[in-house]
């Protein structure tokens, strides 16, 4: 219950940090907000300036900062998104569609991710020093060191050019997600296979482990009872951190595939100095990795409950 | 587990099904969808077919009657009359009238564009006709009414305010979904008052990257790819799975002089500049195709070309020599100097077109040969225009189109008579300016267009260094692609799929 608690303050808090400092950081971005706001809308190279004049007059721009943060902060209590400074549509709209589209992409990644990552990196920590794991840390050292673009790039050659197996970027249907969610869960994969094969190879040199096999229990039957849970709290705690890279990650991901999600539509809100949308989806995302975060703590505190006590 | 893969791969079966039943031609382009507001993403709606204007252009760039049936102007030039195309219906089935484009119109008055800087006195509907009236003559208002921005949509598209809530256009194509910012989809509209599209139904992608797009057309996932980067251009086509097309565009790459500048207010330093570009050089390696720019429009607008126009010379020598006339020397690191000030400029441009960066490196390298140092400030594409306006520009480098209408008069006049945001800046030419104004009056003919055009040249208000062009890749299922050099149209209409009569 205290937790519950905590945690509501501590969105509260994250909320109004997040407007705050996004409201400041867009005020203090160099350059006219009027003439670019015209710039996105109309198309760089249209804008002149009587379109300035008339969104500077449309939107009332250029009035002191501390009655706009007032209003903004007003407008939050009521639940108030308002509209996008570009397409004049409502905000929540706008990310409602968006994050959809990002948070499927995201949830087929992390799944693809934990199918591929933790079972490679477990089967690898129980044979310290085999030639799965030595290969294993070659390919996920390789897979993290290469950036999400070029991964992306390679597997629409590979997979949609060569072969001819699956579209090459677009959304819509089933097919559309595989190659996005491949190159998301590659990155995921290779730092989670890690996590996994070094908690596993601790845990299967850890006395309780001897123990368990010494009193006669067979090698699937220690690690089902006594290896998998202890290998799942710094997975879980590290699928957490991942949720930062998947952000990162989906960002990019989503201009290579032409995925009309959240990381794209904040990158274009930003240069368009659209800031109804800019704070809203930081506020979402805020709100989200605290959402995570919280999920993340209750499934690890179920799990080990030694902490909960002390 | 097994159940997941079980769902994933029947995921991947219905969706291959899908697209086996409906075949959609699916065209990809970086043109990025903001909203319905033709304001907005008016080109997009345009070049699929689902918006028209009253007036149309054809390839060639001549005016043809569109959603009007012709034009007729009163003798002093004052009212002009467009008398509506009887028997036109909208998309939502309600019938096309003088009133309902008068609505379209004025809406359009009120947003940025060309229509709210026209003379427009008032736009009126009389017997079936639209009667604009003008407070001075403007002979290329037909063409002002051929751009995007002044589209002709239903009634019911607006809101009170005239903010679009839906587009209800007349076009051969009729919207069956539209999700900003990447796509849309369309189908074959049986009402439409002309002749009927071939292909039934179609979608459009925005995909910003320029590799992804082309992988999209290699892959087969697109059947028309448009602006593809120059790289990967020579790689499709040196394939056999697309055909790639080109076109030049009226759309020129220039530099634009601050002739308000202590530096560059003589012409003759100007001339130095231009003296000093290797276009040759500089069009193989960065924009890879034959685009030396002589002057400011290239031989695809014939009315706005002077083809006795000298090839462009690159002459560091001679560039000197001009600079040294006016006072500058070459200081101890080769950079000119004179009163103790060094031939020091600020060149701002963008990185929205990938090749502007690359160019200004060019240009850097080049111009440090003949003594002139620039810094490359690149930056958002708005702080030319801002520059402009507070007279902190120095040097722009920029890709400017002049057919947003089909007639350049109309950017010409907004550009060079005697200054705008996209084109000269603390420059003016008396003579210029009587001769563009006059023409955009409807006064004078070839040889004021050509006088103009050569005091464009001799003047060098601004540089022009390359013309554009087009490129798209078309998959080989399709027949009678082509591209539209004014960039109005995707050519869905001429478009058929090849095993299918």
């Amino acid at each position: 219950m205290t937790a519950a608690v905590f945690r509501l303050l501590q969105a509260l808090l994250v909320a109004l940090f997040v407007g705050v400092t996004t409201f400041v950081m867009m005020r203090s971005l160099p350059g006219d907000m009027a003439w670019r706001i015209a710039a996105h809308r109309y198309g760089y190279d249209l804008v002149d300036a009587d379109a300035v004049r008339l969104v500077r007059e449309e939107l009332a721009l250029g009035g002191p900062a501390l009655p706009a943060l007032l209003q903004w902060l007003g407008d939050m209590v009521r639940l108030e998104f308002g509209t996008s400074l570009v397409s004049g549509a409502p905000v929540v709209d706008e990310i409602s569609h968006q994050l959809g589209a990002s948070l499927q992409l995201a949830a087929v990644a992390l799944l693809l991710s934990l199918l591929l990552g933790p079972p490679l990196g477990i089967t690898a920590g129980l044979r310290p020093g085999g030639s799965l794991d030595r290969g294993l840390l070659l390919l996920s050292t390789g897979l993290r060191a290469l950036p999400q673009f070029l991964l992306g790039l390679v597997l629409i050659l590979l997979v949609s050019v060569e072969l001819g197996w699956l579209p090459a970027a677009g959304y819509g249907t089933g097919a559309h997600f595989v190659l996005p969610a491949l190159t998301l869960a590659l990155g995921l994969a290779a730092l989670s296979a890690r996590i996994a094969r070094d908690a596993t190879a601790a845990v299967a040199a850890s006395p309780y482990y001897a123990f368990a096999r010494q009193k006669g229990l067979g090698d699937s039957q220690v690690f089902w009872r006594h290896g998998l849970r202890n290998v799942s709290v710094p997975l879980l705690t590290c699928l957490g951190l991942q949720f930062v890279t998947l952000v990162e990650g989906v960002v990019v991901v989503e201009s290579v595939f032409g995925w009309p999600g959240i990381g794209h539509g904040l990158v274009h809100a930003i240069f368009g100095r659209d800031v109804p949308m800019v704070q809203g989806t930081a506020l979402v995302m805020g709100l989200a990795f605290v959402l995570v975060n919280a999920l993340i703590d209750a499934a690890v505190r179920r799990l080990d409950p030694r902490g909960a006590a002390g | 587990m097994k159940k997941l893969v079980a769902a994933l791969a029947a995921c991947l079966v219905l969706a291959g099904a899908a697209q086996a039943s409906e075949r959609r031609l699916a065209v990809v382009a970086p043109f990025e969808i903001k909203g319905p507001d033709p304001v907005l993403s008016g080109t997009v709606f345009q070049r699929m077919g689902v918006a028209e204007t009253l007036i149309d252009a054809g390839l060639d760039g001549r005016l043809r009657p569109g959603l009007a049936l012709n034009w007729t102007v009163s003798a002093d030039g004052l009212v002009w009359t467009f008398p509506i195309r009887p028997d036109v219906r909208f998309h939502d089935g309600s019938a096309l009238t003088a009133e309902a484009a008068v609505r379209a119109l004025r809406v359009a008055r009120t947003k940025p564009g060309l229509l709210e800087k026209a003379p427009i006195r008032s736009i009126e509907a009389a017997g079936g006709a639209v009667v604009v009236r003008l407070f001075e003559p403007l002979a290329v208002l037909p063409a002002f009414l051929s751009e995007y921005r002044a589209q002709i949509l239903a009634p019911a598209s607006y809101d009170d305010d005239g903010r679009v809530r839906e587009l209800i256009g007349t076009g051969p194509y009729r919207l069956t979904s539209l999700t900003p910012p990447l796509s849309l989809e369309v189908e074959r509209f049986d009402g439409y008052w002309g002749a009927p599209a071939r292909i039934g139904r179609a979608s459009y992608r925005a995909v910003g990257r320029a590799e992804s797009r082309a992988l999209l057309a290699e892959s087969g996932d697109a059947d028309l790819v448009f602006n593809l980067d120059p790289a990967s251009s020579a790689r499709l086509a040196a394939g056999t799975a697309v055909e790639v097309l080109s076109a030049p565009i009226p759309r020129s790459l220039i530099v634009k002089l601050n002739a308000a500048h202590p530096y560059l207010a003589d012409s003759r330093a100007r001339q130095a500049l231009s003296l000093a570009i290797d276009r040759d050089g500089l069009s193989a390696a960065v924009l890879r195709y034959e685009a030396t720019a002589n002057q400011l429009l290239p031989p695809s607008v014939p009315l706005w070309h002077d083809a006795d126009a000298a090839a462009p010379a690159h002459d560091p020598k001679a560039a000197r020599a001009l600079l040294e006339e006016l006072g500058w020397k070459a200081g101890e690191d080769g950079i000119l100097t004179r009163d103790g000030e060094r031939f020091s400029l600020e060149l701002t441009t963008y990185p929205d077109r990938p090749e502007l960066p690359l160019v200004a490196a060019v240009l850097e390298q080049l111009w440090r040969q003949v003594g002139v140092e620039v810094k490359i400030h690149s930056t958002n594409s708005s702080a030319i225009p801002e520059g402009h306006q507070n007279g902190t520009l120095e040097l722009a480098l920029f890709a400017r189109n002049f057919a947003l209408v089909p007639d350049p008069v109309g950017t010409l006049l907004q550009d060079y008579a005697p200054t705008g945001d996209w084109g000269a800046m603390g420059w003016r030419h008396d003579r210029f300016e009587s001769l563009i104004r006059g023409l955009a009056r409807g006064d004078g003919g070839a040889e004021a267009r050509l006088e103009s055009l050569r005091i464009l040249q001799r003047e060098l208000p601004v540089i022009p260094v390359a013309w554009y062009r087009q490129t798209a890749a078309v998959s080989n299922r399709l027949s009678g692609a082509r591209l539209d050099p004014f960039e109005r149209d995707f050519g869905l209409d001429s478009l058929r799929w090849k095993d299918e009569r």
